[in-house]
C-alpha cells in the first residue's frame, strides 16, 4: 500500500510515472477512513483539496517537472493544527477560535508547497501546545496506534499517531519541551526539533516563544533530513530565523560515524527510568559503540532544575502571547457589559483547564513583587543549563537519552496531577531552554503490551548534521523503525 | 521549603478569566503544588549569573522599510465575532 511508503520510495516511483500523487494521496485518506476512528489523529481533512493539489501535482509531473526541482512533489503531508494553512480552519485544539479560518500559510506551509507537497489535514494537539498526552484537546483525544488505551504522547500527539498510523506520508508537528520528540517516541517513529532559529515560525501561533521550533515527523531518518532542509532558513518574517546557511541534510548520512564521541548524562539515569526503557537505551548505546563512536561519561549537573525552569518560562511566555485571544478580533465571543467583562467571560468559556492553569501561572510569576523571585531567577537557571550544554559539547559531539522515561501510559493516568504529567518531560525541556536540537529515533519495544522506544539524540546549536548523521547509522542497523503498528496495517 | 500562597481570584483577574467557584478550589490547589516543587530553584546560587533569554540571541534585526502586500481590509476582518462597516464591534468603553 502507497500510504506505507516513505517519501523517498514514493518520489522513486512517482519520477518513474510507475504510480501517481492521486493515488499516493488516495491511499493516504482511504487509510484516515478505515482507521482514524480507532485513533483520531485528525481534527479535520478536506479530501477535496488535497485531492485537487494532487492532480495539480500530477499535471506538473506529466509535464516535465521533478523531484530536483520540488522534492516533495506530489507527497501528501498533515499539519498540527497551530500552523496556517491559508483558508483551512485553525483552532490550535481550543474551542477559543472558534470558526477560524487562517487568512494566510505559515512560512513552512509555503515552503511545503513551493516543493510540490500536498498540504492537507488538521492534526489534533494539546489545546494550545500544553500537554505531553494529547488528552487537552477540545476536539477529543487522540489514541496510540499501537495500544488504543493509552496516549500517544503530545502535545503533537495528533502528527505522531498520523505518521505511525499510515495516514499520511510526513508531518509537521512543534516543540517548546518535547512536543515533537515525545510523541515521536511513545508512536514508534522520528521526530526531530530543529535548533532554535533553524526554521521560521511566521503563521505557527506562538505558546512560548524563546522556546517554539516546528519540525518534521517522518518514518525514516532519510526523510528526517529532507524535510528539514525544505523547512529551514532565515526568514525576514521571522526575526529570531538564523541567517545560518541551509547544509544538504541528506548529505551527512554518509555512515562515517567512526570516532564521533556521544556524551551519556549520568543525570539522565533516574529513578522513575523504566527498566524497559533503561535496557533499550542501553543495548543503543552499545550498537553504537559497535558502529564505532566512541561514548564518552558526561554531566548535566543542572538537569534536576530544568522542569521547574521551564515550567516557569513557558508559562510566563504563555501567559503575554496568549492574551492576544480576547473575543474581539477573532474567534469565539462571549458577550460582557465592558470589555473586561467580555474578555474575562471570552476567556474563561474559551480556554480548557490546562490552558487556564497555565495562563494563571505565568501571570503569577510575572505580577509585581514575584518577578524577581521566579521569572528572573529562572532565566538564570536557564542560563546555568545552557552552559551545561555548552561545556559538554566542547567534549562530545552528540548527547545520547532515553527520550521519554517510560513508554506510552494510559488515557486518563496522569490527567488529574499536572505536576507528574510535567515531569515527563524530564528528558526532552532541556533542550528547548539551550536552544539546540534534538531528534527521537525508535530503539526497541516493551514487552507486554508491546510499545515504542525512544531514543534521542541532541545536538550542538545548528548541529543538526550530526544528530542525523548518527541516527542514519544506528537505523541502518537495527529493525525498529520497519515495525508497523497492527491496526496499521 | 514552603510554597508561596497564590491569591487566586485576583491572579485570575489579572489574565482576564472568568473561573467558577469550583475551578479557583481546584485551579488554586494543583497551582500551590506546582509552586511547591518550583521553589526548588532557590537551592541553587545565582549570583553573578546573567538572564537568558533567547537561547539563539539575534540583536538589531532589520529589514527594508517597504512597501510590501500585506491582507486586503475584509481578509484580516474575516474571522471578527461581531463587525460592521469594517470595523470591529466592542461594548462601549466611555460612558
Amino acid at each position: 500500500m502507497l500510504n506505507q511508503l516513505t517519501i523517498s520510495e514514493l518520489n522513486a516511483k512517482l519520477a518513474k510515472r510507475e504510480i501517481s500523487a492521486r493515488e499516493v494521496t488516495q491511499s493516504c485518506l482511504d487509510q484516515i477512513a478505515r482507521v482514524d476512528g480507532k485513533i483520531h489523529a485528525f481534527i479535520s481533512h478536506d479530501d477535496k483539496d488535497a485531492l485537487a493539489q494532487a492532480a495539480a501535482a500530477d499535471k506538473g509531473i506529466s509535464s516535465g517537472a521533478t523531484h530536483a526541482q520540488k522534492p516533495l512533489l506530489g507527497i501528501p503531508i498533515a499539519i498540527k493544527d497551530v500552523l496556517a494553512v491559508k483558508n483551512q480552519p485553525l483552532n490550535c485544539g481550543s474551542k477559543i477560535l472558534g470558526k477560524f479560518i487562517s487568512p494566510y500559510d505559515a512560512t513552512v506551509i509555503e515552503k511545503l508547497k513551493a516543493a510540490g507537497a500536498i498540504v492537507f489535514g488538521r492534526l489534533n494537539m494539546d489545546e494550545f501546545a500544553m500537554g505531553s498526552s494529547t488528552e487537552n484537546s477540545a476536539f477529543g483525544v487522540t489514541r496510540n496506534p499501537w495500544d488504543t488505551t493509552r496516549i500517544p504522547g503530545g502535545s503533537s500527539g495528533g502528527s505522531a499517531a498520523a505518521v505511525a498510523a499510515d495516514e499520511c506520508i510526513a508531518s509537521l508537528g512543534t516543540d517548546t519541551g518535547g512536543s515533537i520528540r515525545q510523541p515521536a517516541a511513545l508512536c514508534g517513529c522520528v521526530g526531530l526539533k530543529p535548533t532554535y532559529g533553524r526554521v521560521s515560525r511566521y503563521g505557527l501561533v506562538a505558546f512560548a516563544s524563546s522556546l517554539d521550533q516546528i519540525g518534521p515527523f517522518t518514518k525514516n531518518i532519510s526523510d528526517a533530513a529532507m524535510l528539514l532542509g525544505v523547512l529551514s532558513g532565515v526568514d525576514p518574517r521571522d526575526s529570531t530565523s538564523v541567517p545560518q546557511p541551509v547544509p544538504n541534510y541528506v548529505a551527512a548520512l554518509d555512515g562515517k560515524i567512526k570516532r564521533l564521541k556521544i556524551g551519556l548524562p549520568k543525570e539522565y539515569m533516574i529513578g522513575g527510568l523504566d527498566a524497559e526503557v533503561k535496557a533499550a537505551v542501553d543495548a543503543a548505546v552499545k550498537k553504537f559503540t559497535e558502529l564505532g563512536a566512541e561514548i564518552v561519561e558526561i554531566s548535566l549537573p543542572h538537569t534536576d532544575y530544568a522542569v521547574a525552569t521551564y515550567y516557569i518560562i513557558a508559562t510566563a511566555e504563555a501567559s503575554a502571547n496568549l492574551a492576544r485571544f480576547d473575543g474581539i478580533r477573532y474567534g469565539l465571543r462571549v458577550d460582557g457589559n465592558d470589555p473586561a467583562e467580555l474578555y474575562g467571560k471570552t476567556r474563561g468559556a474559551g480556554f480548557g483547564n490546562e490552558v487556564k492553569r497555565r495562563i494563571i501561572l505565568g501571570t503569577y510569576v510575572l505580577s509585581s513583587g514575584y518577578y524577581d523571585a521566579y521569572y528572573l531567577r529562572a532565566q538564570k537557571v536557564r542560563t546555568l543549563i545552557r552552559n551545561d550544554f555548552l561545556q559538554a559539547f566542547e567534549k562530545v559531539d552528540a548527547i545520547v537519552t532515553p527520550t521519554s522515561p517510560t513508554a506510552a501510559f494510559k488515557i486518563g493516568e496522569k490527567s488529574d496531577d499536572p505536576l507528574q504529567m510535567y515531569l515527563s518531560d524530564i528528558f526532552t525541556i532541556s533542550c528547548n531552554l539551550a536552544g539546540i536540537c534534538g531528534i527521537s529515533i525508535p530503539c526497541g519495544f516493551t514487552k507486554s503490551p508491546k510499545l515504542p522506544i525512544g531514543l534521542q539524540l541532541l545536538g550542538r546549536p545548528f548541529g543538526e548534521e550530526t544528530i542525523l548523521r548518527l541516527a542514519h547509522a544506528y537505523e541502518q542497523n537495527t529493525p525498529w523503525h520497519k515495525e508497523k503498528p497492527p491496526l496499521a496495517v | 521549603m514552603a510554597a508561596a500562597e497564590i491569591d487566586i481570584k485576583y491572579v485570575a483577574h489579572l489574565a482576564r478569566i472568568s473561573l467558577s467557584p469550583d475551578e479557583e478550589k481546584k485551579l488554586g490547589a494543583q497551582l500551590g503544588g506546582i509552586l511547591g516543587y518550583i521553589e526548588k530553584l532557590k537551592e541553587l546560587d545565582v549570583t553573578n549569573v546573567e538572564p537568558t533569554a533567547h537561547a539563539v540571541p539575534m540583536v538589531n534585526v532589520t529589514r527594508a522599510d517597504e512597501i510590501r502586500p500585506s491582507l486586503p481590509h475584509d481578509e484580516a476582518m474575516r474571522n471578527a465575532p461581531r463587525q460592521a462597516n469594517g470595523l470591529f464591534i466592542v461594548p462601549k468603553i466611555v460612558e
